[in-house]
């Protein structure tokens, strides 16, 4: 599971949805693994307007990664500076986590991720 | 400027869908001067030679593209139609190497017949030489036969065109992804070339991200992601994306395709308990949903919880065993329907497109209806037809707001009320009486 997927999901149980405990999911007993991937320019410049720049720092902190800037960076910084958009390209597709657990902050249920593919079938009492 | 769009005789009903979602991509301006679904030579107009290349080069139906010379019903009126743009551009052509070839539609002629119609040619002011391989220029007279001409001895064809090669096209890139050749599949695996096809008319492309909330083996994003989309997939199925947890799962596939670097995530889950953001994420949404003919459609949920309010209970107990299983229900297709446009209008940026396939009967009378969505417009409507029943792709674009008027969705709203309360969780699935019984032995 990608950092960037990350950003997009929130707890599956519907009541959970309108609460704002329940985005972003938080990782628990993470495994991380890094994959070497091509980085795409216009894949990263796309994305951006679409990360929600809070989760995403709340997300990198309770990873212990090294914290992001306060502000997302423009566009213009992006296309302009290499470095950003290669540390970006690594935090959000070449980092996922491999094996543990997410959690969502408002019920509690744990999602579990395994080889890489989370599950979030909701048992029956959740639905 | 004119071209001549040589079609591969197949899919017919999705050639226009195709060539106009790529005209979109290239935002050229391209309209159709004549077209049939019958003949696979389509008449088109676009700006420019350069232009008719870039549209051209990723479609799957089309084998070529040829700038138009000339046209008529008969050999007199196709000289004719030529010589009169010939002062325009006969003499950027005096030098190059070239070759004539006489290809006829539904038709045959002899040996003979074709040298006499290319000697027909002589006026043209070639004066370079001809070259059978590797011409600089290659040039072609297409003739479109009636219907079983040689069976009725039909003596002339219908339309005659004279054309000169621009641009190929990716209808080859079908065999790479060939499911025979494919590391992992299933029995509902969508074939290579229409799966292409549907990446092509929901738009896939460089830079954008792509999610099929059906993804099984993930023929879909495959496509979508030969075209350099990025993609996401989720099924109610966990065991179907892993597969064997190696080469034979859908990971496996995109690196049997050197496309690691395409993929996003896969995840495990019921489009009816989403956990992806209701919020505008993708530029596209491709898929086949379950149609309920094998199992019956299912989503997550105890059948009868307030009859059975045990099966809750034994869910608390259990769930988080390792070997838990959760418990599914039946539900009816129409409401998956509307739960596939009520999240890809949620979920959609702006022009974003969903496209997805579903099956129909062939009389218009048990024909199922195209589901609507106020948000959603309907692009294209492509008919793929069996011996007893079709399926058709159906595309929609993710129109903005401002396009929407409140009347519209307050209609909407409350239409989904009537039919909602309608319903009953186990109403019968159309696809499952008897009238589709051969439904997939035919596929
Ligand atoms: C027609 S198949 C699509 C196959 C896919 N295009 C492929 O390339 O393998 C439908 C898929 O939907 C999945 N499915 C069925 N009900 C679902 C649900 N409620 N939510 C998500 N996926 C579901 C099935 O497990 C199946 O893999």
């Amino acid at each position: 599971m990608k950092i960037l997927s990350l950003n997009f999901l929130t707890c599956a149980v519907k009541a959970c949805k309108t609460s704002p405990n329940s985005y972003p999911l938080h990782p628990k007993d993470a495994e991380l693994v890094q994959d070497e991937l091509g980085l795409k320019p216009e894949m990263i410049i796309s994305v951006l307007p679409r990360i929600d720049w809070e989760a995403l720092k709340s997300t990198c902190s309770e990873l212990g990664f090294p914290a992001l800037p306060e502000a997302a960076p423009t566009k213009e910084e992006l296309e302009n500076d290499e470095k950003i958009l290669k540390d970006l390209h690594h935090l959000l597709l070449e980092t996922s986590i491999s094996e543990g657990k997410l959690v969502c902050g408002n019920c509690g249920h744990e999602y579990a991720i395994k080889e890489g593919i989370a599950n979030f079938l909701l048992p029956g009492h959740l639905v | 400027m004119l071209f001549l769009i040589r079609f591969a005789q197949i899919h017919e009903s999705f050639r226009l869908a195709e060539l106009k979602a790529l005209a979109e991509l290239e935002c050229e301006d391209l309209k159709i001067a004549e077209h049939d679904d019958k003949n696979p030579f389509c008449i088109v107009e676009m700006s420019s030679v350069e232009a008719s290349k870039r549209v051209i080069s990723r479609s799957i139906l089309a084998q070529s593209i040829h700038e138009l010379w000339g046209s008529g019903s008969t050999l007199n009126e196709l000289h004719e139609d030529i010589k009169s743009i010939l002062p325009d551009r006969g003499h950027l052509y005096k030098d190059a190497s070239f070759k004539f070839e006489v290809e006829c539609f539904q038709g045959t002629r002899s040996k003979k017949a074709r040298m006499e119609i290319i000697h027909s040619l002589a006026y043209l002011p070639f004066e370079g030489p001809i070259k059978m391989k590797d011409p600089q220029e290659h040039f072609t007279i297409f003739e479109y036969w009636p219907y079983q001409s040689v069976f009725l001895g039909i003596e002339n064809p219908e339309r005659l065109y004279f054309a000169r090669f621009v641009g190929g096209t990716s209808r080859d890139i079908v065999h790479k992804y060939d499911l025979k050749k494919r590391g992992y599949i299933s029995t509902t695996s969508m074939d290579s070339e229409l799966a292409l096809v549907t990446a092509n008319i929901a738009l896939a492309d460089s830079g954008k991200l792509f999610f099929d909330p059906f993804v099984g083996t993930g023929s879909f994003p495959i496509a979508c992601s030969h075209f350099g989309a990025t993609t996401w997939g989720s099924d109610i199925d966990g065991r179907s994306l892993r597969g064997d947890g190696k080469d034979k799962s859908l990971k496996g596939n995109f690196s049997q395709y050197g496309m690691k670097e395409r993929i996003g995530d896969v995840f495990a889950s019921d489009l009816t308990n989403t956990p992806l953001q209701l919020r505008r994420i993708w530029d596209g949404i491709v898929c086949d949903p379950p149609y309920g003919v094998r199992e019956g459609l299912r989503v997550l949920g105890c059948r009868d919880p307030l009859l059975k309010p045990w099966q809750l209970e034994l869910s608390k107990k259990n769930y988080k065993e390792p070997d838990y299983v959760p418990p599914k229900k039946p539900y009816s297709f129409y409401a998956m329907l509307d739960n596939i446009l009520a999240f890809a209008a949620s979920t959609l940026v702006d022009n974003g497109r969903l496209s997805f396939w579903m099956p129909t009967a062939n009389d218009e009378d048990r024909e199922i209806a195209i589901p609507e969505h106020p948000r959603l417009q309907v692009v294209s409507v492509c008919t793929q037809v069996f011996h007893k029943w079709s399926r058709r792709l159906i595309t929609y674009r993710r129109v903005s707001d401002a396009e929407v008027s409140p009347a519209a969705l307050q209609a909407f709203a409350v239409r989904q009320q009537v039919t909602v309360e309608g319903r009953t969780a186990d109403e019968l699935n159309p696809f499952r009486n008897e009238y589709f019984k051969g439904f997939n032995s035919e596929k």
